[in-house]
């Protein structure tokens, strides 16, 4: 037998000088011959620790000895039977803290490229028009899914699969939630990528309308007794962006990531026959670690501007996924760690000018275990920006939990769900994804969605 | 698709449609608010609900044009269709849900400037409806931008100011408050909307006066769901998101300064956009209106 080979295929990508200045997509992904010979490099476990660490529990090495034989459709109906958004998670799932930390291979070497062998199944999939099969009796029940984001859409594709009738509401005007409005175009390509898991989720008879605001247009009790669904899922996703406080901070030119991602991502402003406009900044300091401060940062770069990250901790710390700083370094973000702001600077007509900041060192470990970040005396200086962005996560939001009597909310005041099976405090209402976990991961939304889709049909099946 | 039943130009650059919209209509009240957007390349505007009919199904907006988009609004006619209508969003007027008997004590003087007086409608008919005592002021620049003077009237009282005097009152809207005042009248309340500036020195007045005032925030928005805040004002110093917030707000309260100055975030951006829209019609390929398609 030959050696297990070390290290990974690596994976083509667009120059980082090119693509700073483009939103197509960074990672080209494998061509079939290179997710082949990485597929060569599983050792298909017995106990693949891999499976156990995925949210939704693909059978991670079933599918990568079909890659490894060549047979394609076979490996995407193994993913399909766990998974509604393969080409969406083997883009964005956080593959270094799930499937891929717990490889084997890992331990010594380098781990599976699982999450690029997973998209190259999903893209062939979908260049090949292949279709997950259904063959569920109908149930002749109807849920209600509200939010079409990973954890709506990942639940309502799972109750069609077992029969249900099943209708997603929608707050916008487009399907897909945070996949569309917030994760950007160069990391998840919108009209080929997202439209087409959409539409093969669309494919398993679930209908979407979109331009329903649940809590406003209709409530959930009046979803239940005069509309008659027999459940409900909440996938409403996060909520109302955060910020911080300082003087300063409602200045023109100071915006959410929020805002300034759902301009670009779903209202397209960085295109020019689009009529809704986004602030091209020259100098932009981009405040947070996590994920999404990444893709406010590396969008800010795109359209044109010179782009700082700042971050109260250090780089060790970054919540963000490794290849997504790993990217942004290349693409020529730079990192201002350890340094905290304290004020807005404006000029006369209230326009940002620029950014005092505080130096930070880290002390003892607080409640979440990470060292706490403390002020380094008189350290104070003024970065010189004229746009900042805002990235310190959301609150939930109140839309739905203040119109539905009945359903508890904790102290965060994110809705309170089963974590097995998504049953809130309410009879037939069942929650998962950022709306009871506050902001987290598409994958952990989508394994709540599955969990909750079993937990309706438990549900269900013990009303008849 | 959402039809457009009725389009009628007000004056100038003040624009009346009555649009099909089931799910604004299935519960809207007074106060709330909608987004359109034209077609795939529109932003998503927040108006105003100026008035419903919950049988037909239809509500009605009014609009000034402003930007791109609602230049292209302005070209759409009966029979056209938006491609998104969603709402009603934010809470609605605080007087549908206060005690009927305390309401009945009450004077309230509603005041439109500009293109508020629309939003103003459907909650003096509600009074009217109600039969809650109420006056109202519509103001303008010109008595050709006052707007729906014989609709007011048919159910309250209704004064006029126009600020060159070419019919009405001459003057600006806080010196007809005030002249009422001293000619006897007595308001509990006052609801104003309409320009900003407009609120701000109608709540200057009313805050000398005493008269508690709500006033309806209409800034930049987004989504108009929470999830922006593009819309966040600073209301008794604290941040406030006119969308889930509001949009009605205590006047005296409200930092009026800087929603003005907030309201200037993407003038630049915005003039650039007009400018391509009306040099170049052809060059962006867009039409001025969609055709209601077969699917709906």
């Amino acid at each position: 037998m030959a050696i297990t080979k070390q290290t990974r295929v690596p994976v083509r990508e667009q120059d980082p000088a090119v693509r700073a200045r483009n939103f197509l997509e960074v990672c080209l992904g494998y061509n079939e011959e290179e997710a082949r010979e990485e597929a060569t490099r599983c050792l298909n476990c017995k106990k693949p620790a891999c499976v156990s660490a995925c949210p939704v529990n693909i059978d991670i090495p079933g599918f990568i000895q079909q890659v490894k034989n060549g047979d394609i459709a076979k490996a995407y109906e193994i993913i399909s039977e766990s998974s509604a958004l393969p080409a969406v998670c083997g883009r964005v799932c956080p593959q270094e803290s799930q499937c891929e930390g717990k490889c084997i291979m890992g331990i010594k070497f380098e781990p599976v490229s699982i999450g690029k062998i997973e998209r190259f199944v999903a893209d062939y999939a979908r260049e090949n028009n292949l279709v997950p099969e259904v063959k569920a009796e109908k149930k002749g029940k109807k849920v209600a899914v509200i939010g079409s984001g990973p954890a709506g859409l990942t639940c309502a594709g799972d109750l069609a699969k077992m029969g249900y009738e099943v209708k997603i509401f929608e707050a916008l005007h487009q399907p897909g939630g945070v996949l569309v409005y917030g994760i950007p175009e160069f990391r998840l390509p919108k009209d080929t990528v997202v439209a087409h898991e959409i539409e093969t989720v669309k494919k398993l008879g679930v209908e979407i309308e979109t331009n329903v605001i649940i809590g406003k247009s209709i409530t959930i009790d009046e979803l239940l007794n005069e509309e008659g669904f027999d459940a409900v899922f909440i996938g409403s996703g996060a909520g109302l962006p955060k910020f911080m406080g300082i003087p300063g901070e409602q200045a023109n030119g100071v915006f959410s990531a929020n805002e300034f991602l759902t301009r670009n991502n779903l209202m397209k402003g960085f295109r020019a026959d689009y009529d809704t406009p986004i602030h091209r900044g020259h100098k932009v300091a981009v405040i947070g670690g996590g994920n999404v401060a990444m893709d406010a940062a590396r969008t800010a770069l795109r359209l044109g501007a010179e782009v700082y990250i700042v971050y109260r901790r250090s780089e060790i710390e970054l919540p963000a996924r490794v290849e997504e700083v790993h990217h942004a370094k290349e693409e020529g973000v730079q990192f201002h760690l350890l340094r905290n702001p304290k004020e807005i600077l404006m000029d006369e007509h209230g326009s940002v000018l620029g950014l005092r900041l505080v130096k930070m060192e880290l002390g003892e470990p607080d409640e979440s275990g990470r060292r706490r970040p403390e002020e380094v005396p008189n350290s104070s200086y003024v970065l010189m920006v004229d746009t900042v962005i805002m990235s310190l996560g959301t609150s939930p939001n109140p839309l739905i939990s203040s119109t539905t009597e009945g359903l508890e909310i904790n102290k965060w005041e994110c809705i309170v769900a089963d974590e097995k099976t998504g049953q809130t405090s309410k009879k037939a209402v069942f929650a998962g994804g950022d709306a009871v976990t506050g902001a987290a991961t598409v994958i952990l939304a989508m394994g709540a969605g599955k969990a909750a889709a079993k937990g309706i049909d438990e549900f269900l099946s013990s009303q008849d | 698709m959402y039809k457009i039943v009725k389009a009628e130009q007000l004056s100038e650059k003040n624009f009346l449609m009555v649009v099909e919209a089931p799910w604004v209509v299935r519960s809207c009240q007074p106060g709330q608010f909608l987004i359109v957007k034209i077609d795939e390349q529109g932003e998503r505007i927040p108006l105003t609900i100026c008035d419903y009919d919950r049988e037909a199904g239809t509500v009605t907006i009014v609009f000034q044009t402003i930007g791109a988009s609602t230049e292209r609004m302005a070209k759409l006619k009966a029979g056209d269709c938006f491609m998104d209508v969603t709402g009603p969003l934010g809470r609605p007027s605080d007087l549908v849900e206060m005690d009927p008997e305390e309401l009945k004590k009450m004077n309230i003087l509603f005041v439109g400037g500009g293109v508020g007086a629309a939003p103003v409608y459907p909650q003096v008919k509600w009074m009217s409806e109600h039969g809650f005592n109420c006056e109202v002021i519509i103001g303008a620049k010109t008595k050709e931008l006052i707007m729906l003077e014989e609709e007011m009237k048919k159910v309250a009282v209704t004064y006029i100011a126009t600020d060159d005097g070419s019919y009405g009152y001459h003057g600006m809207i806080p010196s007809l408050i005030e002249y009422l005042v001293n000619s006897g009248k007595h308001y509990d309340r006052v609801v104003a909307i309409g320009p900003v500036i407009m609120m701000k020195f109608v709540c200057q007045l009313t805050k000398k006066l005493g008269i508690p005032t709500v006033v309806s925030m209409n800034p930049i928005m987004v989504d108009g769901t929470g999830m922006c805040g593009a819309c966040r004002l600073m209301v008794g110093g604290e941040v406030k998101f006119a969308c889930v917030d509001g949009p009605e707000f205590d006047g005296h309260l409200v930092d009026f300064d800087l929603a003005m100055e907030r309201q200037r975030t993407y003038k630049t951006e915005e003039g650039r956009a007009l400018l391509r829209y009306r040099e170049g019609l052809s060059y962006s390929g867009k039409s001025s209106g969609k055709e209601c398609g077969g699917d709906k």
